[in-house]
């Protein structure tokens, strides 16, 4: 039998969204008239839209071949979804050149050729090229170093 | 006369240093990115966005602008030299363009698509200049029925020329629609669809979702198979093309200048779509169709020209509608409004010498560009040898800073990974980013014309049919829609993009 794994995981995956949308719009918000729209009305077509195509692409996966899924990144994905997240968690409290170099060391390993020695010497001189760009160059107001950096006599 | 007379107002603002200078910057980092695969403009305007504050209006749009067209130089670079696309609109330049490049004749090839790019852009210089002003008159004859038509008639060609799934396409699209509706109603003040969050009362951050949906995503991408590239070791010699090459060129690149010029300029069209569109044409018109594919010159200068004249052409609707063809033109308005400028038809009168001066530096930008990618292509196929894995924790550096500095808004940087893995994931389930970015964008302002126009129609849908301009597009949208589900043409379209993969 037919089956396209891929896009029935796509249209399941609008229907559940067309819903959620839709579900909130229509118990949380004003839905209002045709004259006079309330917050509600446009998404809530938005979310109907969405249900239906999702349906539509359900029944386009029984009709097609499968398709192969092929390898996950799992490492890569891990470390640099990381990144960001760190990097927002500690922007303000360190400033930005331990930040900086955080996201550089923890993305570095997101690559299996990565070795230890490698990533130093590349987040060091990714952290000078950044500094010297942006903060020296283009005078982007963000401090080089945080009020968490005082313990070292660093911070401001 | 007003042609001379705008142009020379736009020359005198583009040849200021600072203006020239910029112009500069832009285009070399465009080849750069162009010429890297895995790194394109959408990812890097977002990144550069929030940097531009801090200069004039004119320069940073200048910068801007030529990154997206020089991207589109660089990656024939990346296409002939190593057979994969620097950027997705040289797609079709690997088939005939490598094969140039293993039969000895790399130098040609990249002297065509030169040739052929610079020529578009200079063709394509003048159509935006010729064309700008009268849109701009009956722009502003738009009401919002006409906006909101118009609106809908960009998403829907958007997704008809697409890559693969239409259904998935048109999802991406609601999807993007209403991601970007998420926060204050404007007109009541309610929070819609922000889970609570007071981050999300302004609504998520754009830039952290172009960042994420194109720069994450596609990093994740390339993660999945961590191979080495083969760089050709060949050194490029002999630029210039023969006598011979110079005659089979030329009629290409005249064709693919138009055709990129007129598919540009439709709202949802671009260089992609340009550049596929070349290709088919010249393989259709040849009298020796089974040359191509093995090397033949059409085959590269017809879509180098197309997807350059395309790349500038698509600043036709952003400049006098203030209405995103793609979402490299989404960015861009977003520059605008970082400068406190509202994209629209207003530009071109109230702030001439911006509105010219970004069309003549697109010219000077393509003079620049010839001179960057040809006596210096040694320098950018060294570039090439730069390996993946010491080329991603630099984007992710850079995506930081930008995002960040743009509000200095912690939850932007938890947005960036949400979206970096959605964007991931509809990846995975074979969706495209580019609908989604699209609908980001034009949410807000779809939404809000659709409810200023029934407010005026008091409630009556009918007000969308019965105003001729907004019937015509709506008829357009349509006509779009039908012809892309006729079974005929789904199997034409299926061809023209597989057969390229």
């Amino acid at each position: 039998m037919k089956f396209n794994t891929k896009d029935a995981a796509a249209g399941a995956l609008f229907i559940l969204l067309g819903l959620a949308f839709g579900l909130h719009n229509y118990l949380a918000l004003d839905i209002g008239t045709n004259t006079k729209m309330g917050p509600g009305y446009f998404p809530l077509v938005l979310a109907c839209a969405l249900v239906i195509l999702g349906i539509a692409i359900l029944f386009h996966a029984i009709s097609t071949e499968d398709e192969p899924w092929g390898p996950v990144p799992w490492r890569g994905m891990f470390f640099i979804l990381l990144g960001p997240i760190v990097f927002g968690a500690t922007i303000q409290g360190l400033g930005l050149v331990p930040a900086l170099a955080i996201i550089c060391f923890i993305t570095s390993f997101a690559s299996y050729r990565m070795s230890l020695p490698l990533a130093i010497v590349l987040t060091a001189g990714l952290v000078f090229f950044c500094v010297a760009i942006f903060s020296w160059g283009l005078g982007t107001p963000i401090q080089l170093f945080g009020p968490w950096m005082n313990v070292v006599g660093l911070g401001n | 006369m007003d042609l001379i007379h705008n142009l020379s107002i736009g020359m005198a603002t583009a040849l200021q240093p600072g203006n020239l200078f910029y112009c500069f910057i832009g285009t070399l980092l465009g080849t750069l990115i162009g010429v890297l695969p895995g790194l394109g403009p959408t990812a890097t305007i977002a990144m550069l966005l929030p940097i531009t504050y801090s200069l004039e209006p004119v320069s940073s749009l200048i910068m801007l602008a030529g990154i997206y067209y020089g991207a589109q130089y660089g990656g024939s670079t990346t296409a002939v030299l190593i057979n994969l696309p620097g950027e997705s609109s040289s797609a079709v330049t690997t088939i005939d363009g490598y094969q140039m490049a293993r039969q000895g004749r790399a130098g040609p090839a990249l002297a065509t698509a030169a040739i052929g790019s610079f020529v578009a852009g200079t063709f394509a210089t003048f159509v935006i200049a010729a064309a700008a002003p009268p849109l701009t008159v009956i722009a502003l004859k738009f009401g919002s029925p006409e906006y909101f038509s118009l609106m809908v008639l960009a998403l829907i060609t958007s997704v008809a020329l697409a890559h693969g799934s239409i259904l998935k396409a048109l999802a991406m699209i609601v999807i993007g629609l209403l991601l970007g509706l998420v926060g204050t109603d404007i007109y009541t003040g309610a929070p819609r669809m922000t889970m609570g969050y007071l981050e999300l009362a302004d609504g998520i951050n754009f830039v952290a979702v172009a960042v994420g949906v194109f720069g994450i995503a596609e990093i994740l991408r390339n993660l999945e198979t961590e191979r080495t590239r083969e760089v050709v070791t060949t050194v490029v010699t002999n630029l210039m093309p023969t006598r011979e090459d110079l005659k089979a060129m030329a009629a290409p690149i005249v064709r693919g200048t138009l055709l990129g010029s007129a598919l540009g300029i439709l709202p949802g069209g671009g260089a992609v779509l340009a550049s596929f569109a070349a290709y088919t044409l010249e393989k259709k018109v040849s009298s020796t169709p089974e040359r191509f594919g093995h090397g033949a010159i059409e085959g590269v200068a017809g879509p180098e020209s197309a997807n350059n004249a395309a790349a500038q052409t698509s600043f036709i609707p952003m400049l006098t509608l203030g209405i995103p063809a793609n979402p490299v033109m989404a960015l861009m308005i977003g520059a605008f409004i970082i400068q406190g400028i509202v994209p629209g038809p207003n530009v071109a009168a109230e702030r001439p010498e911006l509105f010219w001066g970004i069309i003549a530096s697109m010219w000077l930008g393509n003079l620049m560009l010839v001179v960057l990618n040809l006596p210096l292509v040694g320098l950018w196929v060294r570039v090439l040898r730069v390996p993946y894995y010491l080329m991603f924790p630099a984007i992710m550096a850079f995506s930081a800073i930008g995002v960040y500095s743009i509000n200095t808004n912690i939850f932007d940087m938890y947005s960036v990974a949400i979206f970096g893995g959605i964007g991931y994931l509809f990846y995975r389930l074979g969706c495209e980013p580019a609908p989604l970015l699209l609908g980001f964008v034009l949410g807000p302002m779809l939404e809000e014309h659709l409810r200023r126009a029934m407010i005026i129609s008091r409630g009556d849908p009918m007000i969308f049919l019965n105003r001729p301009i907004s019937l015509t597009l709506l008829l357009l949208s349509v006509a779009a829609l039908v012809v892309v589900f006729l079974p005929s043409v789904a199997k034409k379209r299926e061809q023209v993009f597989v057969e390229d993969d």
